[in-house]
């Protein structure tokens, strides 16, 4: 899909009427495509290709790329420098913040910058607690949590007020994201707990990895019964796995990851478990694509980065639509 | 202490009530503790709330409380202080992801809040914390934003 209004690389769409962003990703979802999003995972250096490398083996599959906030708990290339790298050559990154490590100060300073610099889209977290990443003995913050730092976002977008009540003479016209994690305990609480983002102002929703079907769909029913699934768009996570002994791991070590042991058992017994990973994935895809309310997928391939174009085009879910890329236009009008 | 906390959790529609008892009779005697001074009352009622509740709720004195909201469970015992639901790392044991030989504050809030007779305060949307409040009086304070309401009826 092309847009009439295309601009140069690095500037910005148009806001359309009823919209809270530039970005593409706001459009794409509410002109009622299938949206792709994947982990973009950051580099452990200061070297600027390493994150255009990455983002490339995406090019014409994704709507938009997560630049993780120390995910895990782990230090890398920071969110806003990875999204300062990706949107000087038109990429439509989802910067990531986490409470766990900036106080309201630097957060709002943060939102300001990333929106000049042209990031449309946000996605807040209260993140993974220090214990889980390599600097454990860190000091964690938690000034805000996820529902207090959405509400401030949209406060600064809508009302053009710091949380302070001071005035900010440009709002950054953001679209508001949150987590939602269906498969972790107490499972009646999370679709309140959905209802309470949409609240304080979540227009679209990734999971954590969804390996569980039924217990989605049980999630997305009690969803719908409180009349949420109107009010937000929801992208449930998937991802492949290297091999059963991977799943087994992150299942055991990575805070809210939940897999059955139907899951491991199949990807175990396959002879060839990285490709039955990719199978289950395209699988998962397409069944969560059928389910009422579901309005796209966020891939989460870590370090299998590359199996990503591949497992989203045997899904089918783009049908046929190319998402944007740097140089994209040129490629297309020249096949 | 852990195990007070969690009886008290158990036991959240007595406090429920015992609360709106207790709020009603310290508004009445408003005019006395306005005489008196709130200023000067805060440090002694704020020692002495930090002694009930840090027996039976593990109160970390934040100065604003919410215990009413979250089903008895005072969410500063979260190590992430989230104020508004458990994040997404509750293990399936319904323990803490920090802290694994810990409950989650929020799993016992929510327990906690479904035998409350309020029991969809725990759906509002909470604002951040007021890190200045930190070991003032949080029940001097519902006194004076409680009498403050009824001299302001909110329009309609």
């Amino acid at each position: 899909m092309i847009f009439h209004d295309e601009p140069i690389p690095g500037e910005m769409l148009p806001v359309l009427a009823g919209h809270s962003s530039a970005g593409r990703l706001e459009r794409v979802l509410r002109a009622g495509h299938f949206a792709v999003t994947s982990e973009l995972s950051p580099p452990d250096s200061a070297d600027p290709q390493e994150v255009y490398v990455r983002a490339r083996v995406f090019d014409g599959f994704v709507d938009g790329m997560n630049a993780t906030d120390g995910s895990g708990a782990n230090c890398h290339m920071s969110s806003v420098g990875m999204c300062a790298l990706l949107t000087r050559i038109g990429y439509a990154p989802i910067m990531q913040i986490s409470c766990r490590d900036k106080n309201r100060i630097a957060i709002q300073g943060d939102v300001l910058g990333g929106a000049a610099m042209g990031v449309s889209n946000m996605l807040c977290l209260t993140g993974d607690g220090v214990q889980a990443g390599d600097h454990p003995e860190a000091k964690p913050v938690f000034d805000l949590d996820c529902m207090s730092l959405l509400e401030t976002i949209r406060n600064m977008r809508d009302k053009g007020e710091f949380l302070s009540g001071r005035s900010i003479s440009s709002p950054p016209k953001v679209f508001l994201g949150a987590a939602s994690n269906p498969f972790a305990p107490p499972y009646d609480f999370r679709p309140h707990r959905l209802a309470k983002k949409i609240a304080a102002g979540a227009q679209f929703i990734q999971s954590n990895y969804c390996f569980d079907v039924p217990r989605f769909k049980e999630f997305m029913a009690r969803s719908r019964d409180l009349g949420l699934l109107e009010k937000v768009f929801i992208l449930p996570g998937v991802g492949p796995m290297a091999s059963a002994k991977t799943a087994n791991w992150i299942r055991n070590n990575v805070p809210g990851i939940h897999i059955p042991d139907s899951v491991i058992s199949r990807i175990g017994g396959a002879k060839d478990q990285k490709r039955e990973g990719q199978n289950l994935c395209v699988e998962l895809i397409q069944e969560l694509s059928e389910i009422e309310g579901v309005s796209g997928i966020h891939v989460m391939a870590y370090r299998q980065e590359e199996a990503v174009a591949d497992i989203i085009k045997r899904s089918g879910v783009l049908q046929g639509r190319t998402p944007w890329y740097p140089g994209r236009d040129l490629k297309l009008a020249g096949e | 202490m852990y195990k007070v906390r969690r009886w008290a959790v158990r036991h959240s529609h007595f406090f429920e009530t015992f609360y709106n008892v207790f709020e009603k009779a310290l508004v009445k005697l408003h005019p006395l503790l306005l005489k008196i001074g709130y200023a000067r009352l805060d440090k002694p009622v704020a020692k002495l709330e930090q002694l009930c509740k840090g027996l039976l709720f593990d109160c970390k004195m934040c100065g604003q409380c919410a215990l009413s909201d979250t089903g008895m469970s005072c969410s500063m015992n979260c190590p992430k202080n989230l104020r508004n639901g458990p994040c997404g790392g509750v293990r399936q044991n319904g323990n803490c992801e920090v802290k694994p030989l810990m409950r989650c504050v929020w799993m016992d809030a929510w327990q906690g809040s479904q035998t409350m007779a309020a029991s969809d305060r725990i759906f509002a949307v909470q604002l951040p914390v007021n890190h200045a409040l930190q070991g003032s009086s949080a029940w001097l304070r519902k006194v004076r934003d409680v009498v403050q309401q009824q001299h302001e009826p909110t329009p309609k």
